[in-house]
């Protein structure tokens, strides 16, 4: 079992994925989200070198086409 | 031709005289011409924000006139140019400053940074997060105001305000992309350049 990460205010069992595994697996275009971890926005490098740990806080938030 | 405390004195004087005074010291800078950002470069200047920076690449088509502030006039001309002629129609003192040029990860922090307001206004997703991840690692002092969803013609009621992060508002119904099947109207995406107006003079005015 995987400890508990919150994300978008929801308990998620996700610690020890990288976010880019957890975007991945989730169905997230990471090229389309602004990541917020632990109160820092992670630029698209970041996402692939980020392990969630236990009690980590995440934001994601995607974005659509048009404007 | 009018000028500029005439034009002043005609700014609705039902508001106390700061207000007019924040919008016009304010600055705030728009990133891309568009649907968005066009109309919310009017709706700017008209409100009398004293300085405005407005950035796209790309010149006028037909298939803008849509939906954009543009005019059959300004078909194949930069909408920098064809922006600033707009604005300049509506109140020639606004300091109206354009650059045409793509934004990208590299130089979107060195663009920006200065401004404390900067409204992405981009058309694709991937550019509306490259644009908004930059400005908020890089540049600390600035806030975001976003549209996100606005494409189709469902209900305007819809599209909302929403402040996602300390530093970021998010405009828009969240989810109505354009896409095979469903373009992009007037009503809905001036209805969200409106919400990402407003956001800006709330801010400007000291409103959350």
């Amino acid at each position: 079992m995987r400890a508990v990460v919150t994300v978008n205010g929801e308990a998620v069992k996700a610690a020890g994925m990288t976010v880019l595994h957890y975007l991945e697996r989730e169905g997230y275009d990471p090229g389309r989200v602004v990541v917020e971890h632990n109160f820092k926005i992670l630029s698209r490098g970041d996402l692939d070198n980020t392990v969630l740990q236990e009690n980590d806080q995440v934001e994601i938030l995607c974005f659509v086409g048009g404007g | 031709m009018i000028g500029k405390e005439e034009l002043e004195k005609a700014f609705d004087a039902r508001f106390p005289e700061t207000v007019r005074k924040k919008l016009q010291a304010a600055r705030v800078a728009v990133a891309g011409l568009g649907g968005l950002g066009s109309n919310i470069a009017v709706m700017l200047t008209r409100c009398g924000v004293g300085h405005l920076f407005l950035v796209d690449f790309d010149v006028v088509d037909m298939t803008n006139l849509n939906r954009q502030a543009y005019r059959l006039p300004h078909l194949g001309r930069p909408k920098t140019e064809a922006i600033r002629e707009i604005l300049a129609e509506i109140n020639p003192y606004v300091e109206v400053e354009t650059l045409c040029v793509r934004v990208t990860g590299e130089n979107a922090a060195e663009l920006f940074g200065e401004f404390p307001i900067v409204c992405e206004a981009f058309d694709k997703p991937e550019n509306k997060a490259m644009l908004i991840s930059t400005i908020l690692k890089s540049c600390p002092g600035t806030t975001v105001i976003s549209g996100n969803g606005m494409a189709g013609y469902g209900e305007a009621n819809g599209i909302r305000t929403a402040r996602k992060l300390s530093r970021l508002y998010v405009c828009g119904d969240g989810v109505t992309e354009a896409s095979p099947g469903v373009g992009l109207l007037a009503p809905r995406v001036a209805v969200c350049a409106g919400h990402q107006a407003n956001q800006a003079v709330r801010l400007i005015l000291g409103e959350e």
